[in-house]
């Protein structure tokens, strides 16, 4: 491993101070930078350790409904907060259909964000990925790419963002709260996350040095709480990343759609927010003939990057599935098998 | 309880004791190679080729050399010579080896230097300060790739053609006809233990640290490329985190024992998980073409089994892929032919039942395509074809209880009643249901063993022998069999076990491991008791005098008289009045080539599959497995049944999830880590049952034994195919079945 730098800062202020220096980066749990330290994907020249900050890791239910969740609160942590998964329960269905227990232990909120693609030429320090090396080219193309995304890819990267979690936050108007050197400042998390286009290097709004503090849910993201749910296809039944993936939330008065909101997971460098669908719901009934109808103006963009064609017709079906379930509406009990298709569904929602 | 005392009374074997070393791996005491930090102990990296094919032009050895802490760097340039060209084969078993020998590149993940540093972490940044330069050529890496040749023998002198019978006239004649082809995928051992060594040089005595499947071969290899005395090699392997094939032969863990020569001090290498991917072997990709020809009531009348496979441009090792077609089917013809390709990747070698795994996916597949074709249950369709003889042989089998295992397999998993249709079944949930079948089969071997025994005057007694715990439960297993051996109760046995300096057990590999050392174990014993008995039976003051060396038993620590229980004396009152401190007995367990001879010997099963498969969303989960399997005389029913678990896991892996994904350009690995290499966690695997079917055979050794590691990845991985099919309609033929074969 090469040398580094380590600090410890004991503020936020000094933490911004600190990761001002070129070649920063901030360590929370390390359960993705560690990693791509490990394999040389990462080289940062100092560390800034956040463990050792006041606060920033608990939630705070505001009194509008919404809720504010310290960016070093753990995924389990969060997952198992009684109030917030009555609230949000498709986010923490997300967030405990990602990784392992383990890692769900010690990952934090803002590392969830900030984790970076699994693509494996990314990973592979003898490949030519635009992400590592800007210019260096995309071995993605051309090589093993079933996974890699149909959605907002360029010629330059088809990378996609592997993190569950900030699917349902995506659909539900999520806001990120940052730190900077130049004080502080939100961003939604719809404008948070960058499509590769020419720079795939930037993967997100963050300026050098700023540090994501917290996450706002706004008061009316709880308003779907009813009928709230994420859906993920993976390749084994847990502990994997997404194949695809949809959260979907429905508000119903009288049998009909007054507000819906539906994101993609595993399909683009960014949780993919489908507002085009989300606005040809309004007003439908909530069944499988408008579902259906929803996906396909969700997919109407998507195109593969290389074999995954699959891919996008999965989404669509992934996402009338994560839709037909939010219908019936968010059940009482987190399932066993969270996000799972093998979760017990009463009264059974297939063919 | 006094009931339960008796039962137990000289009868450890079939009792499910517990694992003896469960204690110590639970509380992390157990202590593997990589544990082991003798003093003046440097750290070894490998530095590992990132092209496939061409040669190393530049390592910035100089770089690596600055970095603090580095203390050598370790290249063709400075590597300690070798009394042996590692491309020397004339050590038996032996697999060429990347030995920093020159500047080539055989294949990508091969060692192109070691980098010895005072602590890991400067090692692995002076292993990345060598920044390669390299002059690259084209390299080959698809089962396409290459021009096919016929292979002079597959696996270990199988045969490459073998025509039985007269395939195109049985294929002709059938009423019914199949035609399809499988391709099973390019996989690695992955065990949970990384290859690596600790090694200390005195002189030209080497100490060794390193999780060994096979000591006795170790040492012939190591004694040979190092000009040494295999007595001059001390190899200590208490524990093995797994090995699954991949620790059986010696690999880059040489690499280590050289860096440690090079330093004149001891030297730990331990492999990154992404450097087990290269140098360490693998099971190579096949692609089988299966004919089979049926008459209208199903019974076959042609088998033909074609295999292509790879191995590497430097070396021979080719799944034996269509061995099971052999064995399992009776057909009056049977064809199985193979052929490969030289491909610029590490060779391949022995990876959790090499042949029977890949092969019994394929062959448990298109008999079930057969079946489907007959219009006859799949599992009535295997009875009718149920071979009475070994089909290519004509030999009868020394035990097979396989239609015992059809019976309660199916019993228990409730196969009656299952339609014959697919996609006929749905859950509560409108889950797609289906249910599979697959026959399970893995040839009985035996390898050759040794083991000492001793009784002592305080009424213990010892065994020795250098076996190997890869975590099956040797340490628990052997010892049962030692007890009853020598009449004495477990807990009053010294065992020793795991290292290079005691009798060599033989390999632990080829599901052979229990058969071999326990079969020395219990020939040891018996010579302890037989000496110790001529003893008691020449002394006038013994009661035992005269009795007659057949006339006397051993148990629970005394000769008994066979035909008067009253007459009796304790082990330890015949040493004393003898003068002795102890008595020995040595023995040794090996094949008998008159039963290969006269029999087929195999072990069974019958694996029955329920998966469930989302409809719209393609994805598939194994819900419930039930195995039942024959394979004689169980030493440990608790032991055993955690082997079949593993194995039917590693089947439900080999169907649903195992493949390594390869760059065709680069020849790289690309999902080298164990978040991207699937293989099953417990989500995938919601209910696991293994029946043992009772079974007698006293033909396959001497302690009826026939091995249970392997057998259950064979049978499964085909049960869970065919249960995908019963489940969607859909035939998935390339393996694993992936979402997008489904949807």
């Amino acid at each position: 491993m090469n040398r580094f730098e380590y600090v410890r800062p004991r503020s936020v202020a000094e933490a911004v101070a600190a990761a001002a220096v070129p070649g920063s980066a901030y360590l929370a749990a390390g359960t993705n930078l560690l990693d791509l330290m490990k394999i040389g994907v990462a080289r940062p020249a100092r560390l800034v350790d956040l463990n050792h900050l006041p606060g920033l890791d608990g939630i705070e239910h505001l009194p509008d409904g919404g809720a504010q969740i310290g960016a070093r609160m753990r995924n389990a942590d969060l997952a198992y907060d009684p109030a917030f998964r009555r609230r949000f329960p498709a986010v923490a269905e997300a967030l405990l259909s990602g990784a392992s227990a383990q890692l769900r232990n010690a990952a934090t909120v803002g590392g969830n964000l900030l984790q970076r693609t699994r693509c494996a030429y990314f990973q592979d320090t003898a490949s030519a990925c635009n992400k590592r090396r800007p210019g260096s080219g995309c071995d993605a193309r051309g090589g093993e790419n079933r996974l890699h995304a149909v959605l907002g890819w360029s010629e330059s990267c088809i990378a996609t963002h592997p993190s569950d979690f900030c699917v349902p936050l995506v659909a539900l108007g999520a806001v990120v709260e940052i730190e900077g050197p130049a004080g502080r400042r939100e961003v939604p998390l719809r404008d948070f996350h960058l499509l590769p286009g020419a720079t795939p290097e930037r993967e997100s709004v963050l300026a050098p040095g700023e540090l994501v503090v917290a996450l706002r849910l706004p008061a009316e993201a709880a308003g779907f709480a009813a009928h709230a749910r994420y859906v993920k296809l993976r390749e084994r039944t847990s502990y994997a990343f997404a194949v695809v993936s949809a959260a979907a939330c429905l508000r119903l008065e009288e049998g009909r759609i007054v507000a819906s909101r539906l994101a993609l997971g595993g399909v683009a460098a960014k949780p993919w927010r489908a507002e085009a669908a989300e606005a040809a719901l309004a007003g439908a009934t909530p069944d499988a003939a408008s579902f259906r109808r929803a996906a396909e103006i969700a997919l109407a963009e998507a195109r593969p990057s290389g074999d995954n064609a699959f891919k996008i017709e999965l989404a669509r079906r992934i996402a009338v599935r994560a839709l037909l379930l939010a219908a019936a509406g968010t059940p009482d009990r987190l399932p066993a098998l969270p996000a799972s298709p093998f979760a017990s569904v009463p009264g059974g929602f297939h063919g | 309880m006094a009931e339960i005392a008796r039962m137990r009374h000289g009868s450890s074997i079939g009792q499910p004791l517990t694992r003896r070393d469960g204690l110590l791996k639970v509380t992390g005491r157990a202590r593997y190679a990589a544990d082991n930090h003798p003093p003046g102990m440097l750290h070894a990296v490998l530095a590992e080729s990132r092209i496939a094919r061409g040669r190393v032009a530049f390592l910035d050895v100089e770089a690596a050399r600055a970095h603090s802490g580095v203390v050598e760097v370790m290249t063709p340039a400075n590597r300690p010579p070798l009394a042996q060209d590692p491309d020397d084969k004339s050590v038996p078993f032996s697999f060429r080896l990347d030995l920093l020998q020159n500047d080539r590149v055989r294949y990508a993940g091969q060692p192109i230097a070691v980098v010895i540093a005072e602590t890991l972490e400067a090692a692995t940044e002076g292993a990345a300060l060598l920044a390669p330069r390299y002059e690259a050529e084209p390299a080959e890496v698809l089962l396409d790739a290459a021009e096919a040749f016929v292979p002079p023998a597959v696996g270990v002198g199988g045969l490459a053609e073998l025509w039985h019978g007269d395939v195109e006239t049985g294929l002709a004649q059938a009423a019914q006809r199949i035609e399809a082809t499988y391709e099973t995928p390019l996989q690695f051992h992955n065990a949970m233990e990384p290859h690596g060594v600790v090694a200390a040089w005195d002189g030209d005595v080497l100490s060794l640290d390193m999780p060994t499947q096979g000591f006795a071969l170790t040492q012939a290899r190591l004694a040979a490329l190092f000009g040494i005395r295999t007595e001059d090699i001390h190899i200590r392997s208490p524990f093995i985190g797994g090995g699954f094939g991949s620790k059986l032969l010696t690999g880059p863990q040489v690499l280590g024992i050289l860096a440690a020569r090079l330093v004149g001090r001891p030297v730990k290498l331990v492999l990154r998980r992404a450097q087990m991917y290269g140098p360490v072997t693998h099971r190579a990709p096949t692609r089988q073409r299966l004919r089979l020809g049926a008459a209208q009531d199903g019974a076959l009348t042609a088998i033909h089994h074609h295999v292509r496979t790879a191995t590497s441009r430097f070396d021979d090792f080719f799944e034996p892929s269509a061995s099971v077609s052999h064995t399992l089917y009776a057909a009056p013809a049977i064809a199985t032919t193979n052929e490969a390709v030289r491909l610029d990747t590490g060779t391949p070698g022995f990876m959790r039942a090499p042949g029977e795994a890949s092969g019994s996916i394929a062959l448990e597949s298109a008999i079930d395509e057969m079946a489907e074709a007959c219009g006859i249950d799949p599992l009535e369709f295997r009875l009718r074809n149920y071979a009475e003889v070994e089909p290519v042989s004509g030999k009868p089998f020394s035990s097979k209880a396989l239609r015992e295992c059809y019976a309660e397999g199916a019993a228990r998993f409730g196969w009656a009643g299952r339609p014959l249709a697919p996609r006929q079944m749905r859950d509560e949930d409108g889950l797609l249901v289906g249910w599979g079948v697959g026959t399970a089969t893995f040839p009985a071997l035996m390898f050759h063993g040794q083991a000492r025994a001793v009784l002592r005057r305080d009424g213990t007694g010892l065994v020795e022998t250098g076996a190997h715990d890869m975590g099956q439960g040797a340490w628990t297993a052997l010892v049962q069999i030692a007890a009853d051996s020598l009449g004495l109760d477990p807990d009053r046995l010294e065992f020793r076990s795991g290292s290079s300096d005691l009798p060599d057990a033989g390999i632990a590999g080829g599901s052979a491991h229990t058969a071999t050392a326990g079969g020395a174990i219990q020939a040891a014993g018996e010579q302890a008791i037989a000496r110790l008995t001529e003893l008691a039976v020449a002394d006038p003051r013994s009661p035992l005098f005269g009795a007659g060396n057949i006339g006397v038993v051993a148990r629970g620590g005394r000769l008994v008289r066979w035909d008067d229980e009253s007459r009796s004396e304790a082990f330890a009152d015949i040493l004393a009045r003898a003068g002795l401190a102890e008595i020995e007995g040595r023995g040794s367990a090996a094949t008998d080539p008159a039963m290969v001879e006269r029999y087929a010997m195999y072990a069974h099963g019958a694996v029955f599959a329920e998966v469930k498969v989302d409809p719209e969303l393609g994805q598939i989960r194994a819900t419930r497995l039930v195995g039942a399997f024959a394979a004689g005389r169980i030493i440990n029913p608790r032991l055993v049944r955690s082997q079949y678990y593993g194995g039917m896991i590693w089947g439900l892996s080999f169907a649903l999830h195992e493949r390594a994904v390869l760059d065709s350009r680069t020849g790289r690995v690309m999902n080298a880590d164990l978040a991207e290499y699937h293989v099953p966690v417990n989500a995938d695997v919601p209910s696991l049952e293994a029946i043992l079917i009772e079974e007698e055979d006293p033909h396959v050794n001497a302690l009826g034994i026939k091995g249970v590691g392997e057998i259950g990845i064979t049978g499964t991985a085909g049960a869970i195919a065919n249960a995908v099919w019963h489940a969607t309609g859909v035939r998935a033929r390339r393996f694993p079945v992936a979402v997008e074969h489904l949807v």
